[in-house]
């Protein structure tokens, strides 16, 4: 009799004061990012009083060019989708513990490679053939790019990061040499491209939005990989890699194909997000295709802590940002390099207010005890 | 044939000497910072923030000496600020340079703006080839003073690493912060003043950058030298006279691509345009194995972890 209803009594307080503990400790996580956002819009807008400009303004500005108006949402969204997808390029190595921060160069590579493997189609192929073609051959290329670092790292002991970075210099000069070169579409007196694609394998919009379907590609993808990091005996296998590679090792785990893998993973993203533009956006190879998406992405990252399913929504902030770069240069007579500032200046505040986390008693679930 | 041969040899050595500078100063910087314990993958941002600096101070004050210190200064405060930040607890070094790289990168374009078309007052060169009548050889043979500062700092570096007390206590700091601390020396300490100083000999090479070679500002100034430099230092094994060899030898293969566009071979530039990155990543996988540690490489940089 006393123990049926001892036992509810016990259990009923613990199982609700582990629920409040675990929210405050994922408090700890959207409180801080955001503090750190906060932050940096304060130091920012400091950096502009002392340039004389109005942070009432910018700040205006920067809601009405990301998100004020349908126009503007669809300048966002085009942007969000690539965020994403590069975005992911860091954030599932990071799991395993490793920073990358050469998708640039896996994205610059996988959209000239996809535009060239369509050149010999395009006279004879249907859509249905061209599409998938580039679209694989893109996130082959990524993969196997960015898979070649992961590689690197394991059985050669090569820093992943600076390889990476090395490598977008060395897919730069590639898409340099070719679009310059032998695979310039001489009737294009613009700017250096390859032939387009044609009208008819250029991916369309989704219904009602306005925007192509890399950003449903992107949401997928990332859902994706929240399952498969999170619910997965692969992710589990990752995290552990990531947490101590020591003790992975120990209990037998195979870290090197562990870390090719999750390399192979994020270059496809990567690969995936410079199809689309290529074949969303500009329908053809050229120097475009370097819009510092790859950077802004490892940022994203960061911001969502790496977790796929947060990257999402960061994405949109910072897409939002660089659609109303424009209307910022345009309307404060700022330079174009007004965003990269602020977003170099997040990325900085972020990492520094790494070090907050722990410090608040408020956080801590065993606080009170 | 003999003729061109000989204009792309000798464009090639004045070519290494040039192109290497800004590599030297860079990695001797790098250097002196990871062998503290630390690494600053920012130092891309740091050059091109100093070239910038350099650029546009010289174009204000009409002395392109006075813009050498101020891109080290701004440099040193670039360090300064990466050396303070990272001793905070949880703030990891790498990620903190790759945010720099972007933040500096980025404030360099921002205020570079108004001086991409205005011509600043460059850097003079010593004319070293005045015994010679081939006007080849009198150009190739101007070399600028900053080149034989970098010699002096390689070697003064060098040699203070094994013969002075304060190469002492950074080269134990950088190999057990434990020991150092237990020395009494204050690691923080250490760290921040050597990357501060690594940050000064950063901007000036980027001030070498925009006032002598290319010699003009602009937002594709530096692609990734800042970056090799970081990787040339493993390459050199972190020993400064190393890194002075592995700069020339990096300058001259950034120096094959022009030296060949001058006797009119054009093809291929973008290949050579790629050769310095091919070359480190190459002189990477050659020179690091996962069996075995580095020679020369400090215990406590998370970089060879």
């Amino acid at each position: 009799m006393t123990e049926t209803t001892q036992n509810p009594a016990l259990a009923a307080p613990s199982a609700a004061g582990e629920w409040v503990g675990r929210a405050r400790r994922s408090a700890e996580y959207v409180v801080i990012p955001l503090f750190a956002l906060l932050a940096s819009a304060a130091i920012f807008s400091v950096f502009l009083l002392a340039l004389g400009k109005s942070p009432q303004t910018f700040f205006e500005l920067l809601w009405r060019g990301g998100f004020g108006t349908e126009f503007s949402w669809q300048n966002t969204l085009v942007r969000t989708a690539p965020l994403i997808l590069t975005a992911l390029c860091v954030a599932i190595p990071a799991r395993l513990g490793l920073v990358i921060i050469g998708g640039e160069g896996a994205l610059v590579l996988s959209g000239f490679v996809s535009a060239v493997v369509a050149l010999p189609l395009l006279s004879w192929a249907p859509p249905v053939v061209v599409m998938p073609v580039m679209f694989l051959a893109a996130a082959v290329t990524g993969a196997l790019w960015i898979g070649a670092v992961g590689a690197l790292r394991h059985y050669r002991g090569i820093n992943e990061t600076i390889a990476s970075l090395l490598m977008f210099y060395i897919a730069v000069s590639i898409l340099n040499f070719f679009v310059e070169g032998a695979l310039r579409d001489p009737s294009d007196p613009n700017k250096p491209s390859t032939a387009p694609i044609g009208a008819d394998n250029m991916v369309g919009k989704i219904p009602g939005l306005e925007t192509h379907w890399g950003l449903l590609w992107g949401v997928v993808v990332a859902i994706g990989l929240a399952v498969l990091m999170n619910r997965t005996t692969f992710g589990f296998a990752a995290r552990v890699t990531g947490g101590n590679v020591r003790a992975a090792r120990a209990q037998g785990l195979p870290v090197g194909r562990l870390m090719v893998a999750a390399t192979m993973i994020a270059g496809a993203c990567a690969g995936i997000a410079g199809y689309f533009e290529v074949a969303a956006i500009l329908g053809k190879a050229n120097g475009s295709l370097i819009a510092g998406y790859g950077f802004t992405g490892i940022l994203v990252s960061f911001l969502a802590r790496h977790n796929p399913l947060v990257i999402p929504p960061v994405a949109v902030l910072f897409g939002g940002l660089a659609a109303a770069g424009g209307l910022i240069q345009r309307r404060m007579g700022l330079p174009d390099a007004t965003v990269l500032v602020l977003q170099g200046l997040i990325f900085v505040v972020l990492l520094v207010s790494e070090t907050l986390y722990g410090r608040f008693k408020i956080f801590d679930p065993e606080a009170r005890r | 044939m003999n003729d061109a041969l000989f204009t792309v040899l000798l464009a090639v050595f004045a070519g290494a000497i040039r192109v290497s500078t800004p590599f030297l100063f860079v990695s001797l910087g790098e250097c002196l910072t990871e062998k503290s314990g630390r690494i600053n993958l920012g130092l891309e941002g740091t050059l091109v923030f100093g070239a910038m600096t350099a650029y546009a101070i010289s174009y204000h004050s009409g002395s392109p000496w006075v813009g050498v210190l101020a891109a080290g200064v701004a440099g040193s405060v670039f360090g300064a600020f990466h050396g303070f930040v990272c001793r905070l607890p949880r703030v990891n070094d790498v990620a903190i340079g790759i945010a720099m790289m972007l933040f500096g990168t980025g404030l360099a374009f921002f205020f570079g703006k108004p001086y991409i078309q205005p011509t600043a007052p460059r850097l003079p060169a010593i004319e070293l080839g005045f015994w010679s009548d081939i006007p080849q050889v009198k150009v190739a043979l101007q070399i600028n003073p900053l080149f034989f500062v970098g010699l002096a700092v390689a070697v003064a570096m060098w040699w203070a690493f094994r013969n002075t007390r304060w190469g002492l206590i950074v080269r134990m700091t950088g190999d057990s912060a434990a020991t150092a601390k237990a020395m009494g020396y204050s690691v923080d300490l250490v760290r921040f003043l050597a990357t501060t100083v690594g940050g000064f000999l950063s901007g000036v090479g980027g001030a070498f950058l925009s006032l002598y070679y290319p010699g003009s500002w602009n937002e594709g100034l530096s692609s990734g030298q800042g970056l090799m430099a970081v990787a040339l230092v493993i390459f050199a094994r972190w020993n400064p006279l190393a890194c002075f060899a592995a700069a020339v030898l990096f300058g001259g293969a950034g120096a094959i691509g022009p030296a060949l566009q001058s006797v009119g071979i054009s093809q291929g530039y973008h290949f050579f345009n790629a050769a310095p990155y091919i070359l480190t990543l190459l002189i990477m996988i050659a020179s690091i194995s996962p069996k075995r540690s580095l020679r020369g490489a400090p215990g406590e940089l998370s970089l060879m972890k």
